[in-house]
């Protein structure tokens, strides 16, 4: 009957009511409505019938959502509208698409669940593009959902037409492209689990018109990661047994704390791994926060711009540890002087990870949190066996101590020259509550910010790492207050960061978030500024921005509260005036625009050949 | 004016003695060592949908695996397709590409088969009529066929190793090839052994039940 009378092209016989009174829908007379009626008892089906954007929205409650970040357009016009009547779910409407991608992932970095962006077709998917590769980069749980023009237009060129699963795919965990609203729900359902499962990422769903448009009468269910997925949990024993014999027979150990540990939420496991064997700890730079700075044992981060102390005891380690970390080259360095005495064990949730960069003596493929409790329930019988205890370290650990008063961290604040940045980052960290979160662009302030700030909790650093992303800064501290409103949030920025993102400024006044922005301004691309006075013999191409606006000017007119600051003895004033300012504050902090990021280690070299000034850079 | 900190300089620090290569992997300072190159077949299972090619070809020239040859095809399940990937990498970049593949959602399974399993591949090769009674002599050399012949061109079909082919290639030279058209490799294990479902082994594994691992294998082929 149905076949013979279709109402819609997508009410042909398989989407339809389960004997529930049928609402009329528009353009749909009562007859054909008492028809769809008729048959509906022929059909399993399993509840009233909603739109493909409905189940969309349903999929993400299902899944646990509650804030959504994006941007309106055409084509998602209709999961726009299904959203109207959610409440459940929260959208944040941002200036560009670009805040909403980076929004989502800060979201889902401090709340260690998906972060959710929206957009449009075409140019709302492009603009979300560096957020995604962003999040890939860095592992960030994140799901994007795009409009895409009816499917009977795919491939004709259409207007805002784009192929975002192509343009994405090497970005994503997957990308899935949405063809049916039977299915769009559980798509929505799997994207969601896999952005979540194993290691975290960033997944996108397609969403056309006409399927968005389209009618369902399937329901939400729990989301469930694709049947191919499957990442493991625990490592093996015997490997496990393996890799405690090596650290119980090293003299010198060192733990290397990745970003994979608060991913894991491993961090309080590493914390009581590290300390009852009292074993010395590094963290790369997206692992700040997984253990406290403020503990004897941590160095700090190691890599480019690490610490002295955190690069020595790398490249000098006979036995790393390495949990949740990819080896990423501003990390490592020459990969060939990367820690070359030591047996590496690396601790991983992907296999792929393993070796990749360097290779892996012990890998220990499994959910970090669950090897390291495996690996201390090995500690024990291992120690016996090599006749050794933790207190074997102990020469190793002065030696750590020795460094970290060899290469503390420094600089000089003398009167006649601008505020230094270093000073204004130490302050800020010193005033502001403790579990404060800072958010950066990416940059030399971003360096300023990982170097001079003490962070001793997980999931209070938020930055852009792999990808290296200016303009992050800005909507990433609108996603991190959003998914922790009872805690302070920071954005360190820089002028030249700022300027990229500048405008989702508005967004923070508008939700009138208590944001406070310092932006560490030089008036320059300060790191390439820094680059080329380095290896290009000072030709400052493109990097130094006489131009400026005034920022503190331009923070009031988006209705935020400016500040400039340029003296040391304003530094405590200003900063806690911005603070107490219930909204958005911006910090204009004119630093001196001469100053370097040190230590460095230059792209490729040596770790533990680190530079710490310029004249030791002129040496290596 | 000097920028930076104070502390030891580089010359005067404590230094490791180890060495690693470029691949990261730790070596005897003295020597060096470097991986050659070497050929692996992947036998992959796929999900049969849109985009799954893309996808995998698009993973192999990102990270930039050398790929010789790769097959698509259908299996006994309409769901599931096999890709036949030949690669030439020095050996942490066929693990890595193994690995990689994996990770690919709609990829089911990978292995990399034994040297010794059984390769074919099928060339049509087409070249000049000139001289048809010796296209036909070195056709059945190689036992191939003739299927096409006009009086300007023959074209000749084989099968066989890669190594047969080449040869045969090369032997068929001296007719003035107008064009070669290669399948690249099909490949299958010897003996019983056949390319496992990782889903079926997860649920296995989920069951716990020790002859679960011993008992037969779900296979798609």
């Amino acid at each position: 009957m149905s076949e013979q009378t279709p109402i819609s092209p997508s009410e042909d016989g398989e989407t339809e009511t389960d004997g529930q009174p049928p609402a009329e829908t528009p353009g749909e007379t009562a007859d054909q409505a008492a028809t769809r009626d008729e048959t509906a008892e022929e059909r399993t089906t399993d509840g009233p019938v909603t739109t493909g954007a409905e189940a969309v929205v349903a999929a993400l409650e299902a899944a646990g959502a509650d804030m959504l970040f994006g941007v309106q357009g055409g084509a998602i016009m209709p999961v726009y509208d299904a959203l109207y009547d959610s409440e459940e779910l929260t959208h944040v409407t941002m200036a560009h698409e670009q805040g909403a991608a980076h929004a989502a992932d800060a979201y889902g970095i401090v709340s260690g669940d998906p972060g959710v962006c929206l957009a449009t077709s075409g140019p709302g998917a492009t603009n979300l593009v560096t957020g995604i590769a962003d999040a890939s980069m860095d592992s960030d749980p994140m799901i994007a959902l795009t409009g895409q023009v009816a499917t009977d237009m795919v491939g004709n060129d259409a207007f805002q037409e784009t192929d975002t699963v192509g343009v994405t795919q090497p970005i994503t965990k997957h990308s899935y492209f949405a063809d049916d609203a039977d299915t769009i729900g559980s798509d929505v359902g799997e994207a969601f689990a896999l952005a979540d499962e194993g290691r975290q990422g960033p997944t996108l769903v397609d969403l056309p018109k006409d399927v968005t448009k389209g009618e369902t009468d399937v329901q939400a269910i729990t989301p469930e990661k694709p049947d191919t997925y499957n990442p493991p949990t625990t490592a093996d024993d015997d490997a496990v047994a393996d890799a405690a014999r090596v650290l119980a027979e090293a003299e010198r150990p060192v733990i290397l704390s990745g970003g994979g540990v608060i991913k894991a939420d491993a961090s309080d496991e590493l914390r009581g791994f590290a300390k009852e064997y009292g074993v010395p700890v590094v963290t790369t730079m997206p692992g700040i926060g997984s253990f406290p700075e403020d503990h004897e044992l941590c160095l700090e981060w190691a890599g480019m711009h690490g610490t002295g102390y955190a690069n020595m005891a790398i490249t000098n380690t006979d036995c790393l540890l390495a949990v949740g970390t990819r080896f990423d080259d501003r990390l490592t360095g020459d990969v060939e002087t990367f820690a070359p005495d030591a047996e590496v064990i690396h601790v991983d949730i992907d296999p792929a990870e393993i070796s990749k960069n360097i290779e892996a003596d012990h890998p220990l493929i499994g959910d970090a949190k669950q090897v390291l409790r495996q690996l201390d329930d090995a500690m024990e019988s291992a120690y016996d066996a090599a006749d050794a205890s933790p207190e074997s370290y102990e020469a190793w650990r002065e030696n750590c101590q020795t460094w970290k008063e060899e290469y503390a961290m420094s600089y000089d604040t003398p009167d006649d020259e601008p505020l230094k940045p270093q000073y204004v980052v130490e302050r800020f960290s010193e005033l502001a509550d403790d579990d404060a979160i800072v958010s950066t662009g990416v940059g030399q302030h971003q360096m300023w910010a990982s170097q001079y700030w003490t962070y001793t909790e997980p999931r209070t650093w938020v930055s852009s790492h792999g990808l290296g992303t200016m303009g992050y800064g800005v909507p990433s501290a609108i996603g991190a207050k959003l998914a922790a409103p009872d805690q302070e949030v920071v954005c360190f920025d820089g002028d030249g960061s700022f300027l990229m993102t500048v405008q989702e400024l508005s967004v923070a006044v508008r939700e009138d978030l208590d944001v406070t922005y310092v932006i560490l301004n030089n008036e320059a691309v300060g790191m390439v500024r820094q680059w080329q006075d380095g290896f290009y013999e000072g030709r400052r191409m493109a990097s130094e921005y006489p131009w400026i606006p005034q920022f503190d000017m331009l923070a009031e007119a988006f209705g935020a509260r400016g500040f400039r600051l340029e003296d040391y003895d304003d530094v405590d004033d200003v900063i806690e005036k911005a603070r107490s300012y219930d909204g958005p504050a911006v910090i204009d902090a004119i630093i001196d625009p001469a100053e370097n990021v040190y230590p460095m280690v230059p792209s490729g070299g040596d770790n533990g050949l680190f530079a710490l000034n310029d004249d030791q850079l002129e040496d290596i | 004016m000097t920028q930076g900190m104070e502390g030891p300089h580089p010359d005067d620090r404590m230094r490791p003695a180890g060495r690693r290569n470029s691949q990261g992997i730790r070596i005897d300072p003295e020597a060096e060592a470097t991986h050659q190159p070497r050929k692996a077949v992947l036998s992959t299972l796929v999900k049969h949908e849109p985009g799954v090619l893309a996808e995998v070809s698009g993973l192999f020239s990102r990270r930039q695996f050398n790929i010789e040859s790769l097959t698509v095809g259908a299996t006994d399940d309409d769901e599931v397709a096999r890709m036949t990937i030949v690669i030439e990498e020095p050996e942490p970049g066929v693990d890595q590409a193994k690995k990689q593949l994996r990770k690919l959602v709609p990829v089911i399974s990978v292995e990399e088969l034994d040297p010794r399993a059984v390769q074919r591949e099928l060339i049509l090769i087409k070249v000049s009529g000139d001289k048809p009674d010796d296209v036909h002599a070195v056709a059945e050399m190689y036992d191939g066929k003739v299927v096409d012949a006009s009086p300007d061109a023959i074209t000749v079909e084989l099968t066989g190793s890669e190594q047969k082919i080449d040869a045969a290639v090369e032997a068929f030279d001296q007719f003035d090839v107008k064009e070669v058209v290669r399948t690249g490799a099909a490949a299958v294990e010897r003996k019983a052994e056949t390319l496992r479902d990782d889903r079926a082994r997860t649920a296995e594994r989920q069951t716990e039940t020790p002859a679960a691992s011993t008992g037969e294998t779900a296979t798609d082929d």
